[in-house]
């Protein structure tokens, strides 16, 4: 895995040369003019089209895009709509539970592979199979596992268990945890192949040290190995809040929103809003909320982490 | 297919029929198109409700290039119409005698400022139960007309294992079952002050409370897989006996032919409760946007004349479960159940007892529908909430439309 080699070599690279030919001087803008159509396309892309969706919250737009402006309308609206708010805070369960099961299992399940066992090869490709499959696939076989009627519930009944219960997914205040269950599941594996890469980029000689102070091997893994993972939590952080804050097609595909919209994301609002209910201003409102809050998290998060490195 | 032909032009459609029987019917349009010596351009765009296609639609007409008719419904159409985008069909409708053909309230869906702008498809039924014979004589009971019996009827049929009323959870399904109750309960004047002209007194009304606390008290009849469950898996339930009926419109009858069911011996259907002399219906239709392009225009006018065909409209909704958008075709060849629904049809026409269904974005803006969906569907699931505060929150929900 890329992500956990350390770049620590390129970033101290030597003190820059003055360009003393043409061809040197070529060299010098050659990776500017690479990048150069990739920046433009992004800038265009990606912020011009960030700007646009603001200009248009900024609009009473509802079936195609209007540029009547109505100020803060849209956002007044959106804070007073009860719908927004479930799926916020639906975000803030979903996004937490998700982010932590995922790394406690993920670096579970690296400590453990770790061991030098047999077989390691073929646990870790049947741990990372579930990434494999698209958000879509994994919704539709939890949502017939999580069916009371037909799935772990039928079966465990069906074992003589009569009074066994397990129907969160037709239980509004439940069914957002129904999200968690099957997007750990999902990713947790990936997870595990991160800190597995981690944890096999340690020098040895550490370990060794350690082991020759006499510490135990849990101790090892407590404060010298997971302090060593820092960049590894970084990367599997950022990948994994990402996928919880544009969470759509695992929502669709498990439990639709429902029962009701108890089980709505920002996304799964934002859709429904800005695509099918003619309220692009509404929608764009709250596309951009959902982008405020991936600043929050992240612009502080980039910020330290960054920081902190610098001063490595 | 004759090429050769002088004004010969091409329309594009965008539509979402694209399950077996709605293509193989689409495929009859083509053809009668075809014959008259104009090119089809099929795109269709997959999708049960037309989410997915409404968004295509959008992007095309944004980038200045909508096709040349479009599956557009309801209130829908007036809402293209405001935009100026659609074209005129006045000629088409006089020659064909459309006034005379439709019932004024299809007809005045159709117009937009006084003009034609779409053609009516088809008509469907929403009020519609459906019923599995065998299951409702072994638990010995009959297909209910009252809401009283129905409930009576479900403890019968749950004391013999079945599942009363089959139901998928999803808000338009939810919406589909509260507007039988609500036009059961108050009627049709009722229904169309409620929920078309959004009068804030009668969404409060004692009548409405009634309507929601009865539409709530049909969770006892259904079974509790059926958040997020398909419409068509509920079909299916009946059709496999688990359970004994389902409140659905009548495209639920293609799943009855796909399952080699005949109506009236196989399945049975009757009005909902207390809505027999009243019809919501759904109609499906097609928006003429306007062409630059004077072939385009011509193959355009053609399409919408060869809609009300009776050739088309006959192989049509017969493949597609619906009636005829006009009324003075020949039933003969069609099943009991769209026979009783054309007569129905016919007799609230006369009555004033059609409304436009609420499920189906035939009633209301396409903002309002989805706050009111909200609301109910938020309501049947919700077991802290009151009638009286989903009521109250239908009111607000009217009142920030106006």
């Amino acid at each position: 895995m890329a992500f956990t080699t350390g770049s620590a070599a390129g970033a101290r690279s030597a003190p820059p040369r003055q360009p003393r030919s043409s061809s040197a001087r070529l060299q010098a803008w050659l990776p500017k003019l690479v990048l150069a159509p990739s920046v433009a396309v992004s800038l265009f892309f990606v912020y011009g089209f960030m700007i646009w969706t603001f200009v248009l919250s900024l609009t009473n737009s509802r079936m195609l895009p209007s540029y009547n402006f109505v100020g803060f309308g849209q956002y007044a609206r959106l804070m007073a709509n009860e719908r927004w708010w479930v799926a916020a805070s639906n975000l803030a369960v979903f996004g937490g539970l998700f982010v932590m099961l995922c790394l406690v299992i993920g670096a579970g399940l690296a400590i453990l592979l770790d061991q030098r066992i047999r077989q390691e090869g073929a646990l870790r490709t049947l741990y990372l199979y579930p990434m494999a499959l698209s958000f879509i696939v994994t919704g539709v076989v939890w949502k017939w596992l999580l069916n009371p009627g037909l799935g772990i519930q039928a079966m465990v009944r069906g074992w003589g268990f009569e009074s066994f219960n397990f129907d969160w997914l037709v239980r509004p205040e439940m069914a957002v945890y129904t999200l968690v269950i099957a997007a750990v599941w999902q990713a947790s594996g990936f997870v595990m192949a991160l800190f597995l890469a981690g944890l096999r980029g340690i020098d040895d000689e550490i370990i060794k040290a350690a082991q020759l102070d006499g510490a135990s091997l849990p101790r090892i893994y407590a404060r010298v190995i997971l302090p060593c993972l820092r960049p590894v939590v970084f990367s599997a952080v950022m990948i994994l809040s990402h996928i919880a804050i544009k969470s759509f097609d695992l929502v669709v595909a498990l439990t639709g929103g429902g029962p009701g919209y108890s089980s709505d994301l920002p996304a799964t609002f934002m859709y429904a809003h800005a695509f099918t209910r003619a309220q692009i201003g509404l929608g764009s409102a709250s596309a951009m909320l959902m982008l405020g809050g991936v600043l929050a998290i992240l612009v502080p998060y980039l910020y330290s982490e960054l920081r902190s490195k610098r001063h490595e | 297919m004759s090429m050769s032909t002088a004004q010969a032009g091409e329309v594009e459609v965008l539509h979402w029929w694209t399950s077996g029987g709605e293509a193989q019917a689409v495929g009859t349009l083509r053809d009668l198109l075809e014959s008259e010596g104009h090119s089809w351009k099929d795109f269709a765009v997959a999708g049960g409700a037309g989410d997915s296609a409404m968004t295509v639609l959008k992007s095309r007409a944004m980038s200045g290039n909508p096709p040349s008719a479009a599956q557009i419904n309801g209130p829908e159409i007036q809402e293209w119409g405001e935009l100026g985008l659609l074209g005129n069909l006045d000629d088409v409708a006089a020659e064909e005698n459309w006034d005379e053909l439709l019932s004024p309230v299809v007809a005045d869906m159709m117009r937009h400022d006084g003009h034609y702008v779409a053609v009516p498809v088809n008509v469907h039924r929403v009020n519609w139960m459906w019923a599995n014979p065998a299951v409702l004589e072994d638990a010995g009971v009959e297909i209910p007309t009252s809401w009283d019996e129905l409930f009576a009827a479900g403890d019968a049929l749950r004391e013999a294992g079945y599942v009363p009323l089959a139901h998928g959870g999803q808000p338009w399904q939810d919406a589909t079952v509260f507007e039988t109750v609500a036009l059961s309960l108050g009627g049709a004047d009722f229904y169309r002050q409620a929920f078309v002209e959004l009068d804030q007194d009668t969404l409060e009304s004692d009548t409405m409370i009634e309507a929601l606390e009865t539409f709530k008290r049909l969770r006892e009849l259904m079974d509790e897989g059926m958040p997020g469950r398909d419409w068509n898996l509920a079909t299916r339930m009946v059709i496999d006996g688990q359970a004994a009926m389902q409140i659905m419109g009548d495209w639920a009858k293609g799943e009855f032919t796909a399952a080699d069911m005949q109506a009236g011996s196989d399945y049975l259907c009757a009005p909902v409760p207390g809505t027999a002399d009243d019809f919501i219906f759904n109609i499906d239709s097609f928006a003429m946007f306007q062409l630059e392009d004077e072939e385009s225009t011509a193959a355009q006018k053609t399409l919408a004349r060869l809609i009300l065909q009776p050739e088309f409209q006959k192989t049509f909704n017969q493949l597609k479960g619906s009636i005829p958008a006009r009324t003075d075709l020949d039933m003969s060849g069609f099943d009991s159940c769209a026979q009783r629904s054309l007569d129905d049809f016919k007799a609230a026409s006369e009555g004033n007892t059609l409304v436009p269904s609420v499920a189906h974005r035939m009633a209301m803006r396409s903002d309002v529908q989805g706050a009111f969906f909200d609301i109910i569907t938020n309501y049947f699931n919700d077991e802290s909430m009151t009638a009286e505060q989903a009521a109250q929150r239908l009111s607000q929900a009217a009142s920030l439309a106006l």
